[in-house]
């Protein structure tokens, strides 16, 4: 395998402005990590997509997606949608000792990739493989790492600006990897929108050896067990969310929201607290410290609408609140309130969608 | 087994506030805290010391008032505490404090035995980063292991750890060789509640202290501010929605007709929306939804 060039980081203070080394000027083009465990594509990989098309477009570079996997096989349809979903290059790492996600191989992988190919630009989603893999491709490079951004662009100097939330979500800040390259960050599913299939849509694939053969890792997986269908919480993909909160009083009042979202087809959810009295599973947690949602349609039910709640439903077309505080901050930033008591209004709620539902499914 | 835990002492930032004009944080008065992930670290590291023997060390970097963690956390159980507090590190992000922790961890092994693990939380509330721990894991080439939920088998003698892992999907269940870095996952223990002579104990313990120097720390170059590869150069409030919520008039109106009254509203607004519930509706045929 070609010994990849060694970046070195910049010598001395980072400073606040722009002194880009020598050896970092090459470094072009915007990257996507594309997470495609067990044949599909996490869906946070083609958001990343549509956000990395506007930063490369800006910046008047390619966007490359990299799909890496066990076999050719398992990779083609990611690749394939890679294009699709907007990328003008993919670069791909295949070796079976990629079957399955493993720290020291993947991050082997896509390390060797950035010193050979030298991207300006690394995007990753803010999965638990995401986090897990870009945490160590930074350290091994030695260069900048934005978690959990909530908005990417493109500054006057050419640098990414990536915004994220701070002090438990109560401020945002902008920051800045100025003197080394590639500018990585992490972005959590749904946090950004879906960009449009172009269907049939393909481009030029770069592959790249891994060089490293399975006696190499020290970790071995042993099983994978999927989670049940039934138990798996889908809320962050879900279209219609409904959510309880504190003003709910207690975990049976709680089922009142599981009701309407049973008529409805709905996921449900709720706030922190609710995790922490053990009501409801931490799958369940919307907020920025549990699941970002872009339903469109979201009912909170007694939730006051913290700022942590809050960074977490922003993205939903239409907001419900059933609060008994017409000042709640929710208010702030829900479309329509009912001033009531929720217990009252969730089973008037769930009656009247049955009976509509009903009746015009009967009428249809 | 000598267990070393990773802590930092957080704001309570449920009690944050922002000043309303000037837009700067009003720490003054904030309690602080042991980063409540870290706690599932500790307790994990615990439970193992009582099963396994050894020690539990706890080691966090910090201003000096970050003593106040780790004598909280000796109150717990630990057995031993390291501050790591020097002006040099002030300003660190992700890459510069796993370096300093890095450091520090070589000087733990040297000076009360080489560590078979490390834990860190899975990530803290006031940074919320996740990438600490898996630094740490690179520059001390650790085998890593992120949101563990189960530590299902450790034997000391063959240094092998069994654990399962949260991942996308599913749960992995891994195999790796002592020593390993591992972020444990929230909920998957409660920490303990700590006992009379560990409070009497973690009030008259001597914590150890070092400065960047104290931990071998030659290169400051790679500390604080100088070797951070980020720049914050902005801190800002959210945009506050120029519009309020639209408060359905719910004045003389019996329950069933807000309810109506709201789901008219809806179905104004985002008309594809009523399809969509029949659409789901046709699928629970035969189900309560078509005996309502
Ligand atoms: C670092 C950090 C991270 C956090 N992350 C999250 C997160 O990810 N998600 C999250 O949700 N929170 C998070 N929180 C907690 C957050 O700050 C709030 O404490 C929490 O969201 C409040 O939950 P709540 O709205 O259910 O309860 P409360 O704030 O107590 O609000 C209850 C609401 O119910 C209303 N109410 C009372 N009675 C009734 C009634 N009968 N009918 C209708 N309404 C009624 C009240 O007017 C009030 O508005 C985080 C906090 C911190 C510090």
């Amino acid at each position: 395998m070609a010994e990849a060039p060694k970046a070195k980081p910049a010598a001395g203070r980072a400073g606040t402005k722009k002194e880009l080394p020598d050896h970092f000027k090459a470094y072009k083009h915007v990257w996507v990590a594309i997470e495609c465990e067990h044949g599909a594509v996490h869906p946070v990989s083609f958001e990343l997509l549509c956000e990395g098309r506007k930063l490369a477009d800006k910046r008047g570079v390619e966007l490359a997606g990299v799909v890496m996997g066990g076999s050719e096989d398992a990779i083609a349809e990611a690749v394939a949608q890679t294009f699709e979903y907007g990328a003008d290059v993919v670069y791909t790492v295949v070796d079976p000792v990629l079957t399955h996600y493993r720290n020291e191989p993947y991050t082997k992988a896509m390390t060797d990739l950035v010193n050979t190919y030298q991207p300006e630009i690394l995007l990753l989603g803010a999965t638990n493989l995401g986090r897990d893999l870009a945490g160590s491709v930074a350290t091994t490079l030695l260069t900048g790492l934005t978690a959990d951004c909530t908005e990417l662009a493109i500054d006057d100097e050419g640098s990414l600006a990536a915004t994220r939330p701070t002090f438990g979500g109560s401020l945002l800040c902008t920051i800045f990897t100025l003197n080394y390259r590639p500018q990585m960050a992490t972005v959590r599913p749904r946090v950004m929108s879906m960009p449009e299939r172009q269907e049939g849509k393909r481009g030029k694939v770069i592959s790249h050896p891994l060089g490293m053969g399975e006696d190499d890792v020290v970790t071995k997986v042993l099983q994978f067990v999927a989670d049940r269908e039934t138990d798996k919480a889908q809320l962050p993909y879900a279209d219609i969310v409904v959510a309880g909160g504190l003003g709910l009083r207690s975990a049976e009042n709680f089922q009142l929201v599981k009701n309407l979202a049973a008529v409805l087809g709905a996921e449900y959810g709720g706030s922190r607290p609710l995790v922490q009295k053990g009501w409801i599973s931490a799958d369940r947690q919307i907020g920025q410290t549990g699941k970002t949602i872009r339903p469109k349609l979201y009912i909170a039910a007694g939730i006051s609408g913290a700022i942590q709640h809050r960074v977490g439903v922003e993205g939903a077309d239409l907001i419900v609140a059933i609060n008994t505080d017409a000042n709640a901050p929710i208010m702030d930033f829900a479309n329509l309130a009912i001033i009531a008591d929720a217990v009252q209004v969730l089973p008037a709620l769930t009656e009247a969608f049955r009976k509509h539902l009903s009746v015009n499914r009967m009428a249809g | 087994m000598h267990i070393v835990v990773c802590v930092k002492q957080v704001p309570d930032s449920a009690q944050i506030r922002v000043h309303p004009v000037t837009n700067t944080i009003m720490r003054q008065g904030v309690p602080t805290i042991i980063n409540p992930y870290d706690l599932f670290a500790l307790e994990e590291a615990l439970r193992l010391r009582d099963k396994f023997g050894g020690e539990v060390t706890v080691l966090t970097m910090g201003p000096p008032m970050a003593e106040d963690s780790l004598r909280k956390a000796m109150t717990f159980g630990a057995d031993r505490a390291v501050l790591l507090t020097d002006r040099f590190f002030a300003g660190s992000d992700t890459l510069a404090t796993s370096f300093a922790l890095a450091e520090a961890l070589k000087k733990i092994g040297t000076d009360f035995g080489e560590p078979s693990i490390v834990f860190t939380g899975k990530q803290t509330i006031d940074g919320d980063t996740a990438q600490v721990g898996p630094g740490i894991a690179k520059r001390l080439k650790l085998n890593q292991l992120t949101y563990v939920a189960k530590i299902s088998d450790l034997d000391p003698d063959r240094e092998t750890i069994t654990v399962e892992r949260r991942a996308e999907g599913g749960i992995q269940v891994l195999e790796t060789r002592l020593p390993v870095l591992v972020t444990m996952l929230e909920g998957s223990n409660e920490i303990r509640r700590g006992s009379l002579e560990d409070a009497l104990r973690a009030a008259k313990a001597d914590v150890v202290k070092w400065s960047a120097a104290d931990a071998g720390i030659e290169d400051l170059t790679k500390c604080g501010l100088r070797g951070s590869p980020t720049i914050v150069k902005k801190i800002f409030s959210p945009d506050p929605r120029s519009e309020k919520a639209h408060p359905i008039d719910t004045t003389d109106l019996s329950m069933d007709d807000i309810a109506q009254a709201l789901m008219d509203e809806l179905f104004q607004r985002q008309p594809e929306l009523e399809g969509e519930f029949l659409r789901f509706a046709a699928t629970q045929f035969g189900q309560e939804v078509g005996h309502g």
